[in-house]
């Protein structure tokens, strides 16, 4: 691997007695689209204003194109941010927002002017340079927003939750727009955000974040298909969480018992014994439906239900089912062929899901339970 | 969509009985007696209850240097006294709107205010017990050893501009928290980020952000520097050269009212011209200064 753009290493900042940001260690590729995930209250943001400059850790380092960061301002570190609410300034116009940050470095003013136009082209809002803030739609207020901080060629873009503040029409649209961009400028990106959907579909890799730490660090296929902890498995994506005592235990497999009786079996993760309290997640696509069991794959443990609901979302269908013995709610994804969806509630249903699709843990494994 | 004519009848009669409290207060306190003084500053004495009109008050003015040194001395001090203010005040209403917190910052506007609970008369007493030459500051230059003798603080321009500012502080950093409360930190963060200093950040977001609470505040300050009577006389003493001092001279000592109304009347000018050159000058309008969110 070359040079990282950002390397953190132990990185820990406390407020009294809770721990902000525990012990992180963390690289970042040159190039790379990299994004914090986890809830809100995880310390995703106190990294981020680390990384800036705005905080200063309480211990480790935090290392930028491999300069160390320790007492250097934020207004000397070779990174830029994009703000939660962007903090265009309104007293300038379009342009001279774009042209503050190369002022500062003593650009003179026509150098400065024909690098902000080209910007603002490059991000699709050529022309506006003379514009006032207020008068740009949301995502061209994004846009400007980025091209202030990347027409100063950083060597790493922060971005704090930038498309928090936008309708989900227009979130969708500039998700796809960042990803352009980001592919475009080939600068490194480092993205924080509570939406697993922007995490997974913008990054190259994504940190999970909780409670200071990383749960996983991985691509966003490795959070999906092979989540590292209960927590991952739980947060990124829908899924179906089984809780029971693992009534038998083989090398690949755990098989789950629920207290009312109920058992599924899934792939193990991690050490587990008989009688160990454990979670089971299925994920709603992983699983298959019928209305009689010889519709199901043979190999596939069957389970029995009725059902509950249909919730219609065009491609994302799902039906909401109980199933028989503990009365438990499921949702399966429905299939696109439409094959399910005169399905009445109150129906009995029958579905399966390949075990190894499923993952088990155990509760209290990971140190948090 | 059109309103019944009773109901609109009834809407504006409350309106005006709203009003009315105002509408009186203006009229008859402030537009009644103006008429007036208007009206007795363009005319000239002739002869026993003989009046004609004639802008020989005004005149006089202009050609006894006395009087017109007086008022550009009155407008000069004015000003410096609120540009003087608007430094000190700057400061204090930053820590109050943007770093201390809660409680914190209510009890230091407190402090600010508590000066104002006592009259501006027994204020300025105070000053001059701190600083007359019998007073307890000059007994403190000489307990120091900075001075030999007692020295007279009182009766010097600076006193006076001292006492102004003392005066006019509170009307400056009330508009000034309130306008550098509304300056969102991420504005400041982002400058920070895109690789301004602190002066730089001053200069181009707070400054801007601010200039209308600035320029409420200087033009608050400016009003009541140029109208003060007690604070140049007391601590300025009799020939303190302040312009409201020559127009109680002209109305009382002198009784010469005419005179009296059109020194008035070329005060309201000035005011007014210096609040309108203030707004041109930082490109305001005063809609903006004065009705702020």
């Amino acid at each position: 691997m070359n040079q990282p753009d950002l390397a953190a290493d132990a990185v820990v900042k406390r407020y009294g007695e809770h721990v902000a940001v525990d012990s992180l260690s963390f690289a970042v590729e040159r190039g790379s689209f990299f994004s914090i995930l986890g809830p809100s209250g995880c310390g995703k943001t106190t990294l981020l204003r680390m990384i800036a400059g705005f905080i200063q850790p309480d211990g480790g380092e935090i290392a930028i194109g491999g300069k160390n960061m320790r007492g250097v301002a934020p207004n000397r570190r070779p990174v830029n941010m994009v703000f939660q609410q962007l903090a265009l300034f309104p007293m300038m116009s379009v342009g001279e927002n774009v042209e503050f940050g190369l002022a500062r470095r003593g650009i003179g003013r026509a150098e400065r002017r024909r690098k902000a136009e080209q910007m603002l082209e490059r991000v699709g809002l050529a022309g506006a340079a003379g514009k006032r803030v207020d008068e740009l739609s949301g995502g061209q207020r994004q846009r400007v927003a980025i091209a202030r901080s990347l027409v100063l060629e950083p060597t790493l873009l922060l971005l704090d939750e930038p498309l928090g503040a936008l309708d989900l029409k227009l979130r969708e649209h500039m998700k796809i727009e960042l990803k352009q961009l980001q592919a475009e400028f080939g600068t490194t990106f480092v993205y924080i955000t509570h939406d697993q959907s922007e995490a997974l579909v913008l990054s190259d890799r994504v940190g999970v974040m909780n409670q200071g730490r990383f749960e996983q660090l991985g691509t966003p296929q490795d959070l999906y298909y092979r989540p590292a902890s209960a927590f991952v498995a739980g947060f990124v994506g829908d899924s179906n969480r089984v809780a029971g005592r693992a009534i038998a235990v083989d090398a690949d497999t755990v098989e789950v018992e629920t207290g009312e009786g109920w058992s599924v079996r899934a792939r193990r993760h991690g050490p587990a014994a008989v009688g160990d309290a454990v979670e089971a997640f299925i994920r709603p696509e992983a699983a298959t439906l019928g209305r009689l069991r010889n519709q199901l794959p043979p190999d596939q443990p069957a389970h029995e239900g009725v059902v509950e609901s249909l919730l219609f979302d065009g491609a994302k269908s799902a039906l909401l089912l109980r199933e028989a013995r503990s009365r438990r709610e499921f949702r399966i994804a429905l299939p696109q062929t439409g094959q399910f969806a005169d399905l009445k509630p109150g129906e009995p249903i029958v579905f399966s899901f390949d075990p190894t699709r499923a993952t088990c843990f155990t509760v209290g494994s990971d140190g948090r339970g | 969509m059109a309103e019944p004519a009773a109901a609109r009848a009834r809407r504006s009669w409350r309106l005006g009985l709203l009003m009315a409290p105002a509408l009186a207060w203006l009229g008859l306190l402030i537009l009644l007696p103006h008429v007036e003084l208007a009206m007795l500053s363009f005319r000239k004495q002739i002869g026993p209850r003989e009046y004609v009109p004639s802008l020989y008050q005004y005149r006089t003015f202009f050609e006894q240097p006395e009087y017109w040194h007086t008022f550009v001395r009155t407008a000069w001090m004015s000003a410096v006294a609120t540009f003087a203010t608007l430094c000190l005040a700057f400061p204090i209403a930053w820590v109050i709107a943007k770093i201390t917190r809660g409680r914190a910052s209510a009890w230091l506007l407190l402090a600010c205010m508590i000066p104002f609970w006592i009259s501006e008369t027994v204020r300025t007493l105070g000053w001059m017990i701190l600083l007359r030459q019998s007073g307890v500051l000059p007994a403190l230059l000489v307990d120091l050893g900075i001075t030999s003798h007692p020295v007279e603080l009182l009766y010097r321009d600076a006193t006076i501009m001292v006492g102004l500012i003392y005066t006019s502080m509170l009307f400056m950093i009330v508009p000034l928290i309130s306008s550098l409360e509304s300056l969102d930190n991420a504005l400041i963060e982002a400058a920070y980020d895109l690789g301004a200093g602190g002066f730089t950040v001053l200069r181009k977001i707070v400054i801007p952000h601010a200039a209308p609470g600035i320029t409420a505040g200087c033009i608050i300050v400016f009003m009541l520097t140029l109208g003060d009577y007690i604070t140049p006389t007391l601590l300025g003493g009799k020939d303190s050269g302040w312009f409201t001092e020559q127009i109680y001279t002209q109305f009382i000592t002198r009784f010469n009212w005419g005179q009296g109304a059109a020194f008035g009347f070329l005060l309201l000018g000035l005011s007014t011209a210096m609040v309108v050159a203030g707004l041109k000058l930082t490109g305001q309008r005063f809609g903006d200064v004065m009705g702020r969110r």
